[in-house]
């Protein structure tokens, strides 16, 4: 049991290792790269990024996929701006309604996926073109937001030492996953999913809620895209339907990178935030290497994408299935 | 090994009882053809100009024209797509094998002292070698597709940007420009190239074993293996067949505009060829295919696209209708919904829990 379990934790250990040198190569060659800021910007940058990929993680644990989330962020930057610009809405007020838009967004996924037994790539991918096109309904052009609220919660944040702040979005990044990890080993739901995602009829034959407890993962998945979305509002003052073309690939290869196989049950939040933090990383590295531009960048991602669902399923092979 | 025996003929059908008929396949290009057809009964109705076509210096243009130019890359995209998933698989790096092989050629034909078959070879070529790694990961290493094959997606737009430095290219090569612009016997080009990739693959699958070992390996795998069938090997070449079609997807493409933009090109195709495929009546669990579904997919879905922007809907708004396509075609495939409907006709509301 204890070996399973060992095994288990190797590919988070391994992501870890990967975190430790990648940051530890960049510290050694670069001054300046060590330091409070450039970690708070680690966080702060990638909060939006990091809030899905939590989201993601359970639809992943479960055996799932989530495809719609990019566009989903796309859609509640811009729905954020409008209501606030057009309707005059309080900020508060916008939020709260795009979040629970978000989530019923997500529900509605779960609910089709599950009462009707659809494979969750096809009605996530509807819904990936679904919500872009509606977030181009909206708008088709960025909006900027102006608001004295917004421009207030841009600048909280959690003063460190030497002048650093510990910034809002990195602060709500930091709580999302806080409670994606209660979530996951402390609570029932947590547990369910994984069991879910061990095997969904050995879960439904112990008497495990497998129906309610999907249309709750796709529900959980679009309020944290939506929550990315405000936070992206937040971060850039505007929104915008272009927003997060392809994020949700992104977001895909931080939870893989961070150990969770994409066939479910295995995996964990903690993995996540190192997979948001290698991917972070390295999109930092064009500001240090000079020539390590996009492209680079891509490279970088997909070579460690390979490397690590070859450990994965060398170490995974015995619960392999053909599919 | 007898080809009776892994005929997916029963089989095929064990995960869609309601199916179980022989009418099974005709019904199921039944349902695209008819929205094709409702379509092309609206426009009858209400926009009698789609149907024009005029002839211009001896070629043919027109809506019906652009329609089908328009779809020419889904179409190349979602032949390789459907053998793909017929083996059970997806192939998601096709946008990204696009924009490998468009911004070689482009980077090649730029130096000028390439001949146009040469290009041609180089980019069947690389198409070859992507998707021998993909096969390779899938067949071989055991990976699921989807991850698989999202490794290439992100690598190989890395590779693209790369070749080009991150910049467009503009492509002047004739014989490229050709394939994406020119016309023979007034008809254009790109249509040309898919009719004959479209019949060549059917050829290759209904006059041979081929289309019943893929149908085998995407039923059961391990029955197919153990009739004889080389799964793997079938598996290999499926991506490979893909990685070409995407490459031939990408010479159209940059003929046709004439430049590269390597971040740009092929992106989000992948999902439209899915898409086709689907809509054409492939499961994507794999098993049955039906090239001519996904042809008609394509179509499907690009006749509807270019209907509702006739009408005054913005392009930008092109990817909802798309979504309700395939939610469509998801909830008409289900035997759940089938069920829940057949038990509300009689009047008895005991749907299956």
């Amino acid at each position: 049991m204890n070996a399973i379990f060992r095994r288990q934790n190797l590919p988070l250990l391994v992501t870890a290792l990967v975190f430790l040198v990648l940051f530890g190569a960049f510290s050694v060659c670069f001054k300046n790269f060590l330091s409070l800021r450039v970690v708070t910007n680690l966080f702060m940058n990638n909060a939006h990024v990091g809030i899905i990929a939590v989201g993601l993680t359970f639809v992943i644990l479960s055996g799932g996929i989530d495809l719609s989330v990019g566009s989903v962020l796309a859609f509640t930057t811009i729905f954020v701006a409008t209501l606030m610009g057009k309707y005059h809405f309080h900020p508060a007020l916008a939020i709260a309604v795009a979040l629970l838009v978000g989530t019923l967004f997500g529900a509605g996924q779960g609910a089709l996926i599950q009462q009707y037994q659809l494979p969750p790539f096809l009605v996530t991918l509807a819904g990936m073109f679904l919500a872009r096109g509606l977030a181009f309904v909206i708008s088709s052009k960025e909006m900027a937001i102006e608001h004295g609220f917004y421009k207030a919660v841009a600048e909280l944040g959690l003063p460190l030492p030497g002048s650093v702040t510990f910034g809002f979005t990195a602060c709500v990044f930091v709580v999302v996953l806080l409670a994606g990890l209660w979530m996951a080993h402390l609570t029932g739901f947590g547990r369910n999913v994984y069991a879910i995602g061990g095997s969904e009829s050995s879960a439904l034959l112990m008497g495990l809620p497998v129906a309610r407890t999907k249309v709750q993962l796709y529900a959980l998945s679009g309020f944290c895209a939506a929550l990315g979305g405000v936070v992206f509002t937040v971060q850039a003052q505007s929104g915008n339907p272009l927003n997060g073309l392809g994020m949700e690939l992104d977001a895909i290869a931080a939870v893989v990178i961070g150990g969770t196989l994409l066939s479910g049950g295995v995996g964990q939040v903690a993995g996540t935030l190192l997979g948001v933090l290698i991917y972070g990383t390295i999109l930092t590295a064009p500001d240090y290497l000079s020539g390590f531009d996009s492209s680079w960048q891509r490279i970088a991602i997909g070579g460690l994408l390979l490397v690590f669902i070859i450990l994965q399923r060398f170490l995974s092979r015995a619960s392999a299935s053909a599919r | 090994m007898t080809k009776g025996d892994s005929h997916p003929t029963q089989g095929g059908f064990a995960a869609l009882p309601s199916f179980a008929n022989r009418h099974a396949a005709l019904q199921r290009l039944l349902w695209p053809l008819a929205g094709l057809g409702l379509l092309l009964l609206f426009n009858l109705l209400f926009d009698r100009a789609f149907f024009e076509i005029t002839m211009r210096d001896g070629n043919l243009y027109g809506p019906i024209m652009t329609v089908l130019r328009l779809a020419v890359k889904v179409m190349l995209l979602a032949t390789g797509m459907t053998l793909v998933i017929a083996c059970g698989g997806v192939d998601l790096s096709v946008g990204s094998v696009m924009a490998v092989a468009g911004a070689l050629v482009a980077h090649l034909a730029a130096q000028g002292t390439w001949p146009f078959a040469a290009l041609l070879g180089v980019a069947v070529l690389v198409a070859l070698v992507i998707g021998a790694f993909n096969g390779t990961l899938v067949a071989f290493f055991g990976l699921q597709p989807i991850v698989a094959t999202l490794i290439m997606m992100v690598l190989g737009r890395g590779v693209a940007l790369s070749i080009t430095g991150g910049l467009p290219i503009s492509v002047a090569d004739p014989g490229l420009l050709f394939l994406g612009r020119g016309f023979v016997a007034g008809i254009p080009v790109p249509i040309l190239l898919v009719l004959v990739v479209v019949t060549l693959t059917a050829v290759a699958c209904r006059k041979t074993a081929l289309g019943l070992f893929i149908e085998a390996v995407g039923d059961n795998e391990v029955a197919s293996r153990l009739s004889g069938v080389n799964a793997r090997g079938i598996k290999l070449l499926v991506y490979m067949f893909c990685a070409v079609c995407a490459a031939l997807a990408a010479l159209v493409a940059i003929g046709d505009v004439g430049r590269v933009e390597p971040d740009r090109l092929g992106q989000m195709l992948e999902l439209d060829a899915i898409t086709a495929v689907v809509v054409g009546g492939t499961v994507l669990t794999g098993g049955r295919f039906s090239l001519l579904g996904s042809v008609i997919g394509a179509l499907l879905i690009q006749t509807l696209t270019v209907t509702l922007i006739r009408q005054g809907m913005p392009s930008d708004v092109a990817p909802v209708p798309k979504a309700l396509v395939i939610i469509v075609v998801c909830l008409l495939q289900s035997p759940k919904l089938r069920a829940q409907l057949a038990a509300l006709r009689p009047g008895a509301r005991r749907a299956a829990a």
